[in-house]
C-alpha cells in the first residue's frame, strides 16, 4: 500500500483528470513518482511524490566516522560521484584545517571535469531518447564508456568511485592517465560538434524544447535552482566561479548563461559547459606537479566542535555539505544540501499551464537524479 | 557588504538579535516570534537582498531543536546564517515559503524527518515517508528502526 493505487482518476473537487506518471516510467529515469493534474491537455498541477529510493543517508552517516561517511555520498548523485565525494572530503578538510598538496588538487579538478563530462554526455542522450531520438543515446555511451574506461584504471571503479579521501586521493594516477584523456579530448573535440548538427540543429527538436518549461531570472532565484537549471535563466551561480576551490582559480573558463529560461536554453548551457569542461582538462592534464597525493592525517579524525559548511559545483548544481560537529568522531548532524531537490520544487511553477507532452521535456533538462534528491 | 555592515545593518532591523561570529558565516540567533518580520525585511531591504535561501535544515539537540537558514544574495554575494530555537515538543515556526519558494520543499521535509509545525505552509504534508506514517520522526536523534539497520 504505497500512495495513490489507481493510475488514473478523477478530481471530485475541480472535475481535472488526476495522472500517476511514475515511479516507473521511461522518462523519470529513476523512481519519481508525478502525480499530474490534467485539464484536457493543459496541466493544472505537478506534484512530485518522493522516497521511493531514501536510503537515510544523513541518518547513516551520524553513525560512521569521518572516513567512512564519504563512501556513502557516492551513492547520492551517483553521475557525480566524485565531486559528491569531493564536497565531503573538502568539509572534512576545512574542520582539520589541513592542506591538500599540490598533485591532489588537480587530480581532483581533473576528475571533476571528466565527472562533469560522463554526466552531460549521459544527460544528452537521455535527454534526446526523452522527445524520441534514439540514436544520440547509444553515440553518448560510447564518449561515456571512454571516460569509465579512464577512470576504472584510476580509481578501480566505474560509477562509485570513492576515490577522493579526506587529505588528498586514495591512489595515484595510472601511467597512461595523461596520455588517455588526452586521446579523450582529441576524439570528443569532433563528437561534439557531431552533437550539435545532429540533435541541436535539428528543427523538430528546437521545436519541442523552445518556448517549454520557462522559468523565469526571479523564480529561479526564490525556488533555489543552482547549475544549469538556474544558468538557463540567467541566473550566474557557478560555485567554481564565485568561489574558487582547489585549482579552479588558477585556470580560465566561462560560465555560460542563456537568458531564455526554457527547456532550450538549459540544454545550451549544458552543451557550452561540455566544451568548457574539455578547456579546463586542456589547461591542466600538462601541468600536474610532482609530489604527495595524500595530506598527512591521523588514523581517527575528530572535528573540532562548531558547523562546516562547503560547496561544490556537480553536474546538476550546487551540492553543499553542512556538517555539525560536537567534536566526536562521528558527525553530530550531517546535511546535504543536494542541487536536485531545489530544482525539482521548480517543475511545479514551470509545468502549469503547459501541455501534457511537453513535461517530459521539462523534466529531461533538469537532469533529475533521483537518489540524489531522495537521499 | 563586510561582516561588520552585515551586523551593523540587520542588528537595526531586529534589535533582539543575538550576533555570533567565529564561524565562516555570520550567524544570527533569532526569536521565533520576530522570525517572519525578519525574514520579509531580510529579502526586501536595499543593500541586503537575501534573495537565495541555499539550505534549510534543523539539528535536534536532544533539549530542544534549531532551525538553520543559510542565506545568501545574488546580488551582493554576501552569505548569512539564521538560526532559531524552538521547543523539543510541539516545535511551531511561521513558514517562509511565502519568501523563498523553495523553502515549500524543505520545510515539508523538516516537518516530517523532525515534526516541526510550520504555520501557514500551504501544503504541509508527507513529502519522502509513506502515506500512513504513525510513530516518531526519523531524524529525530531518539528514533529506533527494528526494520531497517540504520546506526552501526
Amino acid at each position: 500500500m504505497y500512495r495513490e493505487t489507481a493510475i488514473v482518476n478523477e478530481s471530485e473537487v475541480t472535475g481535472d483528470l488526476v495522472i500517476n506518471m511514475g515511479p516507473q516510467h521511461p522518462a523519470t529515469h529513476g523512481v519519481l513518482h508525478l502525480v499530474v493534474h490534467i485539464n484536457g491537455e493543459t496541466i493544472r498541477k505537478v506534484e512530485p511524490h518522493l522516497g521511493y529510493i531514501h536510503r537515510s543517508i544523513e541518518k547513516m552517516s551520524e553513525s560512521l566516522s569521518y572516513r567512512q561517511f564519504i563512501y556513502v555520498t557516492s551513492r547520492m548523485d551517483y553521475l557525480s560521484s566524485h565531486i559528491n565525494n569531493h564536497a565531503c572530503a573538502m568539509c572534512v578538510e576545512k574542520g582539520l584545517q589541513v592542506e591538500v598538496p599540490p598533485r591532489a588538487q588537480y587530480i581532483r579538478v581533473i576528475m571533476d571535469e571528466l565527472t562533469r563530462i560522463a554526466s552531460h554526455t549521459l544527460w544528452w542522450g537521455a535527454m534526446a531518447m526523452d522527445v524520441g531520438a534514439l540514436t544520440p543515446f547509444f553515440l553518448a555511451f560510447r564518449e561515456r564508456e571512454m571516460i569509465n574506461d579512464i577512470m576504472e584504471e584510476t580509481c578501480g571503479a566505474r560509477l562509485t568511485m570513492n576515490y577522493m579521501v579526506p587529505g588528498g586521493v586514495m591512489y595515484d594516477l595510472h601511467p597512461l592517465f595523461q596520455q588517455r584523456v588526452k586521446e579523450f579530448i582529441k576524439h570528443f573535440r569532433s563528437k561534439i560538434d557531431e552533437y550539435d548538427e545532429l540533435v541541436t540543429g535539428n528543427i523538430i527538436f528546437q521545436n519541442r524544447m523552445k518556448g517549454v518549461g520557462i522559468l523565469t531570472k526571479e523564480d529561479a532565484v526564490s525556488y533555489g535552482c543552482s547549475g544549469p537549471t538556474a544558468r538557463g535563466s540567467g541566473v550566474s551561480c557557478d560555485i567554481r566561479k564565485l568561489y574558487p576551490y582547489e585549482v579552479y582559480d588558477k585556470v580560465q573558463f566561462d560560465e555560460p548563461l542563456e537568458t531564455a529560461g526554457d527547456s532550450f536554453a538549459r540544454y545550451l548551457v549544458r552543451l557550452q559547459e561540455l566544451r568548457q569542461s574539455m578547456s579546463i582538462l586542456e589547461q591542466l592534464i600538462d601541468d600536474i606537479p610532482e609530489g604527495d597525493i595524500q595530506a598527512k592525517t591521523k588514523a581517527v579524525l575528530k572535528l573540532p566542535k562548531g558547523e562546516f559548511y562547503t560547496r561544490a559545483e556537480t553536474a546538476r548544481g550546487e551540492l553543499g555539505v553542512y556538517i555539525v560537529s560536537e567534536g566526536g568522531t562521528t558527525p553530530y548532524r550531517i546535511k546535504y544540501r543536494s542541487p536536485g531537490f531545489s530544482n525539482l520544487s521548480a517543475l511545479d511553477h514551470m509545468a502549469r499551464g503547459g501541455k501534457i507532452g511537453d513535461l517530459v521535456a521539462m523534466m529531461g533538462t533538469l537532469d533529475l537524479v533521483i537518489p540524489d534528491i531522495d537521499r | 557588504m563586510t561582516n561588520e555592515e552585515l551586523t551593523i545593518k540587520i542588528s537595526a532591523l531586529q534589535p533582539a538579535l543575538v550576533v555570533e561570529e567565529g564561524q565562516e558565516w555570520l550567524q544570527f540567533h533569532v526569536d521565533n516570534k520576530d522570525w517572519l518580520a525578519l525574514a520579509k525585511q531580510l529579502k526586501e531591504t536595499a543593500g541586503l537582498d537575501f534573495d537565495y535561501l541555499f539550505c534549510l535544515t534543523c539539528v535536534d539537540w536532544k533539549t530542544h531543536l534549531s532551525m538553520v537558514y543559510h542565506l545568501s544574495s545574488t546580488l551582493h554575494r554576501h552569505t548569512i546564517v539564521i538560526k532559531i530555537k524552538l521547543a523539543y515538543t510541539d516545535p511551531v515556526v511561521e513558514t517562509v515559503s511565502g519568501i523563498w519558494r523553495t523553502a515549500e520543499f524543505h520545510e515539508r521535509e523538516v516537518y516530517e524527518m523532525f515534526g516541526v509545525d510550520f504555520l501557514h505552509h500551504p501544503d504541509l504534508r508527507l513529502l519522502i515517508l509513506p502515506d500512513g506514517w504513525e510513530g516518531k520522526n526519523p531524524m529525530r536523534k531518539d528514533f529506533e528502526d527494528p526494520v531497517n539497520m540504520i546506526k552501526l
